[in-house]
């Protein structure tokens, strides 16, 4: 008998729910003596599917509920990245806060099994079960310093109100079956062909979009974040602002552009409302922040606002820049966790803005990264973060998006300025003391970020005409 | 012509320079010895090939020469450099002023001096590359970057309000810059490109074009700055470091007035032709109405602040009378500007290192102590006022002739200013330089060091040179300043407003 070999482009999937249930059982019977190698074996595994997934053609599996186009390839990677980045950047924190579970990396190996079964869905139903192995995998990590009251506390938020959201995308998901008949997104895309938008239809899309603004924590879905960010280990929260939201940002984009393509006036005006409130709540609730890390919560409100302005361009030029703006927003956000990994003076974890002060005359290369890494946050060209920008409101200024483009960079111009508060604190302010001098992994995670953002502008070109390549997926 | 791209590499020299200082290990005396070295060696360099774009520019061409391309974002965004008659001077000026700021800065930085180098290095980077790009978003990544090291220099060297002035200096210029970007992006859409030379031939809709200008009015406006914009200059000036205030009053602020030379009349000229009046009126306010705030200022950075306003002021006015005295006027008032008001600066650097302060009721009678320097002084001060035989007389008095034949009262107005700066520059003058030497503290106060003359003699030999004989300048720009007119008018007749302005 002939083997079907339809599953193929689904292998890297599954060589991670093997390659995950294997470090399980490694763990459990290995117990803590080797939490060690379990990390390390999950970043190798992260790493051999970064590879697979390359190298595996483009297709679709599962009777087209799974697809791999380079769309998928592409964001896949990045997630991968996160991910791994994230598993390396806990490493040090481990040891020093005695917080060795070899639980952490297998859930988060399988959260981004999750990740990756959201970016290739192709069909409503399989969106769903990835999105949800993902969601339950970030309930238990989040919660995963059972000790503390604080990360218990951000866990049982993160868990209640994103069931609550689960619960509307499942009900967008089934309103759309009901006036579509079908939950593939060719099927639904042939329903909506030259038909007129039904009303129904429309609830369905904007419960599908409350659902996604959730998992990306866009304005009026965000209220999770601060206190999720905060709450959680700082290694967790770098891995929150990282990995998932590049997968759901790529869920949101396909699922607009591929499905619902042919009711993009009914969607753009949703989008392009969330992404102001989620530009303008990010930069002015971050400014009184005094906990770095409740400041990158906001942060990254206001950069999926940004992101969103590409998406609601509805455009491929749109699509290229919500994947670049992913792509440069990775760099700058584990960079920017690996530096606040590093504050760490004595026996304690610090997390207060004031605690950087005269960073510039104590760690002086420290000092340096993480000013870049700000001034690309802030957009200030010629760093990475401004072509991020300047590819989304080129793609808004195209479709003649002009209220929210204006919108848009005053509120990045307000974004500055918590930016560059950070910055003064470093500069321009006395010291306070020294950090304890940053672990290797965490230099390397620096180094990388640092110079990704500073010499973008000598590769801008190449990496746009990668994402050009993949936005072509769905034009 | 030259085989090699002398325009990137002088942009990208410093940055090389800024490399260089960056391996320099340590933070002692002789670290800090070798670190000054590596700084001033570099600028001299880059000075000095500058001049070889001077001695390769053909002044009759009036298009962009020494061109340069290669692929950069692909699609038509890419990466070219080119200099004609109007930004080929400021090439020259900033190349110039840089090393004499380094000279300045090296006994008067104590803090992070490695820091101090690399910031000035990446910033002659950045605005070189602002007069030289002829693509849209180039310009923009120069013009924009170059927040960065002057916010880092004003709030880490700066004096005590440095932190406010700073962010204030930050957020004023990237809130006008932003929205550039945006019709940055909306030509591009219109026209296909952001290649320079390409959209100063494309004709944008008129409705376009009104709004495009806005645009970038906000952002020069506020650069340049303007009146009502400018309160950003006097705070940045004050407490900047003395070469922070050289380079931003040289160099930063030219950026807008070239920019309004560059793209707002040639690429939106039917707006120009609008909105002209708008320029002048709030060119004359800048003149009178600053030069009065200018004469009761305590603090003589803030009133030489504020005196740049007002000479920015005579810009604008001469650019936008669009005919060749008042633009020619209006480019050699910027250059003239950049070596007096910078010369200024560093005059007021000078007593500000020796007493620490800058209040003008500190000082009194320096005359008796110092003649170099109130000779020096003099020479400024007297550049600045516009008399004639130094070079603030030859563009303020070009300005006022285009200004006149577009509006007689404009330039009447306008004038006026010439007799406040007159007023507000003598009055200082007499008040820190004349009189017997009163306060106990002066008393000691000594002459400019060889290293001061040094940095001072090349400035009051260009002031007075270019007084006596602007030739050399005239003629850089004569050609692209006839081209720009020459173009305006066209495409105004073009729109037939010409025949509905004149009656």
């Amino acid at each position: 008998m002939p083997v079907d070999y339809s599953f193929l482009p689904a292998l890297p999937e599954i060589v991670m729910a093997a390659g995950a249930l294997f470090l399980l059982m490694l763990g459990v019977f290995g117990g803590q003596r080797i939490v060690g190698s379990v990390t390390s074996f999950s970043v190798v595994l992260i790493a051999a599917v970064i590879i697979m997934v390359l190298a595996i053609p483009g297709d679709t599996a599962f009777n087209g509920t799974f697809v791999v186009d380079p769309f998928a390839r592409l964001m896949k990677t990045l997630a991968l990245i996160g991910s791994g980045v994230a598993i390396v950047m806990s490493m040090g924190y481990a040891r020093a806060e005695k917080f060795e579970r070899f639980e952490y990396p297998i859930l988060i190996v399988i959260a981004t099994l999750g990740m990756l079964m959201m970016i290739s869905g192709n069909d409503l139903i399989a969106v769903y079960l990835g999105l949800e192995l993902q969601s339950l995998a970030l309930y238990v990590v989040a919660a995963i310093n059972r000790d503390s009251v604080r990360s218990t506390e951000a866990g049982l938020k993160y868990f209640v109100l994103g069931a609550l959201s689960s619960g509307m995308l499942l009900y967008g998901a089934s309103l759309v079956y009901g006036f579509t008949g079908h939950t593939t997104f060719a099927g639904i895309a042939a329903a909506l062909d030259g038909t007129e938008t039904s009303l129904g239809l429309v609830f369905g899309l904007v419960f599908l979009i409350a659902g996604f603004a959730f998992k990306v924590s866009a304005v009026p879905f965000h209220m999770w974040t601060p206190d999720v960010y905060e709450g959680a280990p700082t290694p967790v929260t770098a891995f929150f602002a990282a990995a998932p939201k590049v997968a759901a940002m790529a869920l949101f984009v396909r699922v607009m552009v591929s499905p619902f393509a042919a009711a993009t006036g009914e969607w753009q005006q949703v989008i392009a409302f969330v992404a102001i409130l989620s530009m303008a709540l990010g930069a002015f609730a971050a400014i009184g922040q005094a906990n770095i890390k409740r400041l990158m919560a906001y942060s990254s409100i206001g950069h999926m606002g940004y992101a969103l302005v590409g998406l609601a361009a509805g455009s491929a030029a749109g699509v290229r820049g919500v994947i670049i703006y992913m792509t440069i927003y990775l760099a700058m956000t584990l960079g920017t966790f690996a530096c606040i990994l590093a504050m760490r003076r004595g026996d304690t974890m610090l997390e207060e803005i004031g605690d950087l002060a005269g960073l510039a005359r104590t760690n002086p290369i420290m000092a340096f990264m993480l000013a870049t890494l700000l001034f690309s946050l802030a957009g200030i060209p010629p760093l990475a973060g401004f072509f991020a920008k300047f590819y989304v409101f080129l793609a808004a200024i195209e479709v003649g998006l002009y209220p929210l483009a204006v919108l848009g960079v005053l509120a990045s111009v307000v974004a500055a300025y918590y930016y560059l508060r950070i910055v003064k604190i470093m500069y321009f302010d006395e010291p306070v003391g020294g950090f304890q001098s940053m672990p290797t992994e965490l230099r390397m995670v620096v180094a990388v970020a640092g110079a990704f953002v500073l010499l973008f502008v000598f590769f801008a070109g190449q990496i746009g005409a990668a994402a050009e390549r993949a936005a072509g997926t769905f034009f | 012509m030259l085989d090699w791209p002398i325009l990137s590499t002088v942009t990208f020299l410093p940055t090389i320079g800024a490399i260089l200082v960056l391996v320099v290990r340590g933070d002692d005396a002789i670290a800090q010895r070798n670190i000054y070295h590596v700084a001033l060696w570099t600028t001299a360099v880059t000075f000095l090939l500058s001049l070889l774009i001077w001695v390769n520019f053909d002044p009759a061409d009036p298009g962009f020469q020494l061109t340069e391309r290669s692929e950069w974002l692909g699609g038509t965004i890419a990466y070219a450099m080119g200099v004609d008659g109007i930004s080929m001077l400021f090439v020259i000026l900033t190349t110039f002023l840089m090393p004499l700021c380094i000279l300045a800065s090296r006994l008067t930085v104590h803090r992070y001096f490695k820091a101090y180098m690399v910031a000035f290095l990446v910033l002659e980077t950045l605005m070189i590359g602002v007069f030289c790009a002829l693509d849209l978003v180039l310009f923009y990544v120069f013009f924009e970057g170059g927040l960065i090291p002057m916010f880092l220099i004003i709030g880490i060297w700066g004096h005590d309000r440095r932190v406010y002035a700073s962010f204030k200096f930050f957020l004023y210029t990237l809130t006008g810059s932003v929205l550039m970007l945006l019709a940055i992006m909306a030509m591009y859409w219109e026209a296909g490109t952001t290649d320079i030379p390409t959209l100063l031939d494309h004709n944008f809709p008129a409705s376009m074009q009104t709004w495009l200008w806005i645009a970038f009015f906000a952002s020069f406006a506020v650069k340049l700055p303007m009146w009502p914009v400018h309160t950003w200059l006097p705070d940045a000036h004050v407490e900047a470091p003395t070469a922070g205030s050289v380079i931003l009053a040289a160099i930063l602020l030219k950026m807008g007035g070239y920019g309004f030379l560059r793209f707002s009349l040639p690429m939106f000229p039917l707006a120009s032709a609008d909105l002209a009046p708008l320029i002048f009126t709030l060119s004359v306010f800048a003149i009178v109405y600053t030069s009065f705030v200018a004469l009761m200022q305590e603090d003589i950075k803030k009133l030489i602040a504020y005196s740049s306003v007002a000479h920015m002021g005579f810009v604008t006015m001469g650019l936008f009378a669009m005919n060749a005295q008042g633009v020619q006027g209006g480019i050699f008032q910027m250059l003239s500007h950049g070596i007096v008001s910078g010369a200024l600066f560093l005059c007021v650097g000078v007593i500000y290192d020796r007493m620490h302060t800058r209040e003008i009721i500190a000082y009194g009678g320096l005359i008796q102590r110092m003649p170099i320097y109130a000779a020096v002084f003099m020479v400024f001060t007297l550049a600045n006022v516009g008399l004639p035989g130094t070079s603030g007389f030859v563009g303020e008095f070009l300005t006022l002739i285009g200004a006149f034949q577009v509006n007689t009262w404009v330039a009447f107005l306008a004038a006026t200013g010439v007799i406040l700066s007159a007023a507000y520059a003598l009055w200082l003058y007499r008040r820190v330089i004349f009189g017997e030497i009163e306060k106990e503290s002066l008393k000691s106060i000594l002459d400019l060091s060889r290293r001061e003359v040094a940095i001072f003699a090349p400035l009051v030999a260009l002031a007075v040179f270019f007084g006596f004989y602007p030739a050399p300048i005239m003629t850089v720009t004569a050609a692209s300043v006839d081209q720009l007119v020459g173009n305006y008018e066209a495409a105004l007749s073009a729109a037939g407003q010409l025949a509905a302005a004149t009656p």
